[in-house]
């Protein structure tokens, strides 16, 4: 907790400086990267909650980055352009889709409950595959940015930056109030040994199932701001091969650990566009590093500062 | 005065073994029943479908006239009908006071509360250490369940159990590895607990068991096949034959049974 309450700020207050750095750097695509990176992060904080807070490895999160970017082109389509509407719709629809699949999925445990959340995700995936109004395969452009207040904010490459940095921060600050929370406590709990919250009175199906509808709002947000990146929405957002991205990020950079989440998704797509200027072979440079980390840093990379920090434990 | 928990007919195979054999037994409120019985005997598996963790396959359990066979552990433990483990089960994570933290706020107010940080609770914190100091854990209490010794953790499995607020209070060997000093206090605080909780207590320990039982049930094989006051239970022929002569006859084959 000690090392969450330091690095936020600092983290924060480092991503803040990156436009005007990558200005003065003449590198204007330096801030499109750090947007991917803020956007995933977004959605990495939020499957760390249920992941890392509660135990459940969801294999199909990416669907509701797709649902979030769909309700930007479906809405941006009747002329609704408005980004809090949007948002507003995304969460929505990501609650009505998380809400019987997650309660479905509940039912299991362990690694049936990751195949389960996989095939609900490749259900969504193929869905909007055949939706052919919607581009199918193929996907669709949009028609223009989110506007907010009936502003062009997001058009300009900082202005996206700065609103999908400043709902991050919400997110972070949100999700780190729930997670100390009596509810957070009794998710945590379930984490840790089911039958002891059950027979002190807790019942965990609720609580987990409450988490899994709040993780799937927060990450069709994400969504919403990846379709405003791309101005580009396709099936390709919820492909199962994102959700096990998303893993990898919340688990590089130690789950259950909400700057975590964010440093894990900022490694991950530094580490793309990084391992990519070098090489085609990016990926096999990845892997490497991937392997390095589970094998030596079981916590990740908060529990590899934790351990070069002499800072205070949790406790 | 009428029984606080009755059981008629509790039947529960695993496979083709009949771990508990259409067992029936009553017990009072405010008294501490004893069921002791041989490793394998179905002790632990009658812990298990009283408190909810199991389904029994036929017979019925009422508890404060309702029929709570169907009714799941949390569902028993807000009537007051609580469990503590023979294999410690506890939160490693959690501090000794968050563990029993916890279990106040089960029965304190909703649970789904978003904001607050559960940590500085105060009046669950208060509660908790009330728990904790009863058991004499009071000093450790910002310590991880999960650095305290097995003596202390036997200590904290019983504080989070009382701090359910339970009526019925199921013991499944609270003295399981605990050398001599630590069951010399456990005994004395199941002593003192027992003059105004109901006790159901499985233990391996007879010097415990004749100390604080006012009943004592032997279970072999899934049956019951006595009764009664100690004394009574004790000079009983097929228990001595079943169960306490064979300690005096065969101590390594009694250990190992």
């Amino acid at each position: 907790m000690s090392i969450a309450k330091g690095a936020a700020p600092l983290v924060i207050l480092g991503l803040t400086l990156l436009p005007p750095l990558a200005s003065a750097a003449g590198d204007p695509f330096l801030t499109v990267i750090a947007t991917r990176m803020v956007i995933f992060a977004l959605a990495a904080l939020s499957l760390d909650l249920i992941l890392g807070f509660g135990a459940m490895v969801s294999f199909g999160h990416a669907a509701y980055l797709g649902i979030g970017a769909y309700a930007v082109a479906v809405l941006g389509g009747m002329g609704v352009t408005d980004l809090g509407l949007q948002m507003l719709a995304a969460a929505l629809a990501a609650t009505l889709f998380a809400l019987p699949t997650g309660a479905i999925s509940l039912r299991t445990r362990g690694v049936y409950f990751i195949m389960i959340t996989l095939a609900f995700g490749q259900m969504a995936y193929f869905v909007f595959v055949s939706f052919s109004a919607l581009g199918g395969d193929d996907g669709m452009a949009l028609k223009g940015y989110s506007t907010l207040l009936g502003l062009p904010v997001l058009a300009s490459g900082t202005g996206l930056f700065y609103v999908s940095l400043a709902l991050l921060t919400l997110a972070l600050i949100g999700l780190d109030r729930i997670t100390r929370s009596r509810f957070g406590r009794v998710l945590r709990g379930c984490r840790e040994n089911s039958l002891r919250m059950q027979a002190v009175g807790f019942r965990p199906f609720p609580f987990q199932l409450t988490a899994y509808v709040v993780a799937a709002a927060i990450c069709s947000v994400a969504g919403v701001l990846l379709a405003n990146q791309a101005l580009f929405v396709s099936p390709a957002y919820m492909s199962w091969q994102r959700s096990g991205e998303l893993i990898v990020m919340v688990v590089l950079g130690g789950a259950g650990n909400l700057i975590g989440a964010v440093l894990g998704a900022l490694a991950i797509v530094g580490l793309e566009e990084g391992l990519a200027r070098f090489s085609h072979h990016w990926r096999l440079g990845f892997g490497l590093i991937l392997v390095l980390v589970a094998l030596y840093s079981p916590g990740g990379i908060t529990g590899m500062i934790r351990r070069i920090l002499p800072a205070g434990r949790p406790g | 005065m009428s029984a606080l928990l009755t059981i008629s007919g509790l039947t529960k195979s695993f496979g083709g073994l009949r771990v508990t054999d259409d067992l029936s037994l009553s017990i009072e409120e405010c008294t501490t029943h004893a069921v002791i019985g041989p490793n394998g005997a179905g002790k632990t598996t009658l812990i298990s479908q009283l408190s909810g963790q199991l389904r029994p396959d036929a017979g019925q359990i009422i508890y404060a006239d309702e029929d709570i066979t169907r009714l799941d552990m949390a569902g028993r433990v807000h009537r007051g009908l609580a469990r503590s483990f023979q294999i410690t089960t506890l939160l490693p994570g959690f501090s000794a006071l968050e563990n029993v933290a916890l279990a106040v706020q089960a029965r304190r107010g909703s649970s789904f509360r978003f904001f607050r940080a559960a940590r500085a609770e105060k009046a669950l914190n208060d509660a908790a250490l009330a728990c904790l100091e009863e058991v004499g854990l009071a000093a450790q209490a910002n310590r991880l369940a999960s650095e305290l010794s097995h003596g202390e953790k036997r200590q904290l499995e019983l504080a989070v159990a009382l701090a359910t607020g339970p009526r019925l209070l199921l013991l499944d060997e609270p003295l399981a590895g605990t050398g001599h000093d630590e069951a010399e206090a456990l005994i004395a605080l199941l002593g003192r607990l027992k003059s105004r909780l109901t006790l159901v207590l499985i233990e391996h320990d007879m010097a415990a068991v004749f100390a604080l039982a006012d009943q004592v049930s032997v279970l072999v094989n899934g049956r019951l096949i006595a009764s009664g006051p100690p004394a009574r239970v004790r000079s009983d022929p097929a228990v001595r034959a079943a169960y306490l002569g064979e300690e005096e006859a065969d101590p390594c084959c009694a250990s190992r049974v």
